[in-house]
């Protein structure tokens, strides 16, 4: 069950990435091989098997609801490719 | 002809949780102010930065979950849910997906007051997430503008089975919802602000079938009456493509208040595929016993119990119940009087009880600042204003003279006994006193007694205004009466 030209063009479009003509043959190649890597799993019955989700699986770390500001507006703004002084600013947005 | 269908809709409700921080990092969750003031790193998503979850937004959440009789899962997860936008600075909100905090339960809803028709809205699961950033288009023609304060604020989401079947019920189950949070403190429910806004999904099928046909989805709806306008307009739309054979497309649309119809925002074709998966930066959230006992013993009395508890202990109508439960300080308020008024059990409780909900709803309830009583300080405390109350119910003060004395209260802090003393405004009660006045009135106006006996019998009321005026203070009207009637009467 090879990957297809397609899923790797609609995996790269949700991730917005743009690959040519060659790199996609080339991912769906690289991804075929993961996926036969990881399909080796599927040998094994799961059936009574609970999905997991996390290693440590018997711990939740909270935190308590105390406002601690860590940076400033300016400092925020700062590292922002465009602003007014106040908000970033991107390109035009609409959906 | 519109009998022929029915509507199938089920709602997504988002509420922003009263919380002071945000949901996984230490910055204010206020956006009422300057943009951008209230941001960290980890609110602009940027890299290196660890989510730790809110212990407040998991007890609010809780709370719902108890007030809707929802299983609480003591193990839930946290799960990405991608999308591009500028508002969602990681590229991922942080959501709740295949394992939600809450499932099921449900929310009672009752259409027009009367308990009868209440009916069961089942809810398929309560989920917490993040709110994202706030975007402006149209300040700058090429850009559009980010504000992040409101990145990372606490949600709960709360999904409804599609149990509603017009519009009204929708609105309806929404203002149930709007109430409830509020009762908890959960939220503000501020639909004007989006602190707590709904999408609805709506399909048409034929009455009586029990199919579920292609449903739209329409967005943000954040007023009760664009929830009831829009879903009124998506059935005529829906029904009328059903009539004239043509196919519901699966879309997502957006109420267009000025226009008076919804429009399409997107196909499903072009939908997200959000590619959900298991946050790896948060662990489960637990839910332990002992958080969810401190929980339990947060809850307030909901407005359901309280209503059933005014009318069938306390003898007030379904009508009264309702305006005093329809806000929790309200409803608060009223009960502390009462309690103030019972406990020396001099009254029937339900006189008690009829007393101050007249007084409160006629007087009380306009006094009240802002255009709603969340939060809002009434200006006589409850025992103040019982001791006002409690002149009443003991006939000490006229009605007139308790209007007066409230009116008083509202702008000194003196005790309305001493009110009354000043003002001369007890009732008096001295029958000896009263009769010699009745006596003198009768006299002047010896003329008009004689028409009286003659069976002009109203003029009653001119010899009571006679004594009252004439007497100093306020005499008892009642017994006023009864010594007219008496003396008029006789032929001495």
């Amino acid at each position: 069950m090879a990957i297809s030209i397609e899923e790797v063009t609609r995996v790269a479009e949700l991730a917005r990435l743009r690959f040519s003509e060659e790199e996609l043959r080339r991912m769906a190649g690289e991804l075929e091989k993961i996926l036969e890597y990881v399909r080796k799993l599927e040998e094994i019955d799961t059936s009574d098997v609970v999905p997991m989700t996390h290693v440590h699986d018997d711990f939740g770390t909270l935190r308590e609801d105390r406002v601690e500001p860590r940076i400033s507006r300016d400092e925020a703004l700062s590292n922002a490719p465009d602003t007014d002084g106040k908000f970033f600013r991107v390109p035009k947005v609409i959906e | 002809m519109k009998d022929q269908f029915e509507a199938v809709i089920g709602l997504e409700v988002h509420c922003q949780l009263l919380t002071e921080s945000k949901a996984f990092s230490g910055d204010k969750a206020s956006f009422q102010s300057e943009p951008n003031q209230y941001i960290d790193p980890l609110s602009l998503g940027h890299p290196g930065t660890l989510p730790v979850y809110n212990e407040h937004a998991v007890k609010l959440t809780l709370k719902m979950g108890l007030a809707t009789h929802s299983t609480i899962n003591e193990r839930s997860i946290f799960a990405r849910k991608h999308y591009f936008y500028p508002d969602l600075p990681k590229g991922y909100q942080i959501s709740q997906y295949e394992q939600p905090i809450c499932t099921g339960g449900y929310i009672e809803i009752t259409e027009g007051g009367d308990p009868a028709n209440t009916r069961r809205i089942r809810l398929i699961r309560i989920h917490v997430e993040e709110d994202a950033g706030r975007s402006i288009h149209d300040a700058e023609s090429e850009s559009s503008l980010l504000d992040y304060n409101r990145s990372g604020v606490p949600l709960i989401e709360i999904v409804t089975e599609p149990d509603l079947r017009t519009p009204q019920e929708a609105q309806i189950t929404m203002r149930t919802i709007r109430q409830l949070v509020r009762y908890l403190d959960i939220c503000d429910g501020n639909m004007q602000e989006g602190s707590l806004r709904c999408d609805a999904n709506i399909s048409i099928r034929p009455t009586g079938s029990s199919e579920l046909r292609q449903k739209t989805e329409i967005k943000n709806l954040n007023s009760f009456r664009f929830l009831e306008r829009a879903l009124t307009y998506e059935i005529n739309r829906q029904v009328s493509l059903l009539q004239k054979r043509q196919p519901v497309a699966a879309e997502t649309r957006l109420w267009d208040e000025e226009a008076g119809e919804t429009r399409s925002m997107r196909s499903k074709e072009e939908a997200h595929d959000y590619r959900y998966f298991p946050d790896p930066d948060l662990p489960p959230l637990l839910v332990s016993e002992s958080l969810l006992r401190t929980v339990k013993t947060q809850m307030t009395s909901l407005p359901a119990e309280r209503v059933a508890k005014y009318t069938s202990d306390w003898g007030l109508s379904i009508h009264d119940s309702e305006v005093l439960t329809a806000e929790r300080d309200v409803a608060d308020y009223f009960e502390d009087c009462v309690s103030h008024l019972i406990v020396d059990g001099k009254y029937p409780v339900e006189q008690i009880a009829k007393s101050v909900a007249n007084f409160l709803m006629t007087h009380v309830l306009r006094t009240l600042k802002g255009e709603d009583a969340r939060n809002e300080e009434f200006v006589v405390d409850s025992a103040r204003f019982s001791q006002l109350i409690e002149l009443r119910l003991g006939d000490r003060i006229s009605s007139t003279a308790a209007v007066s004395i409230f009116e008083q209260m509202l702008i000194s802090a003196d005790a309305p006994v001493t009110i009354a003393e000043d003002r001369a405004l007890f009732q008096i009660r001295d029958t000896a006193k009263i009769s010699h006045v009745v006596d003198e009135v009768l006299m002047q106006h010896s003329d008009r007694v004689a028409t009286y006996r003659a069976g002009k019998v109203g003029l009653i009321g001119f010899f009571m205004g006679q004594v009252m005026a004439k007497y100093p203070g306020s005499p008892d009207p009642k017994i006023v009466r009864a010594l007219l009637e008496q003396k008029l009467g006789s032929n001495t």
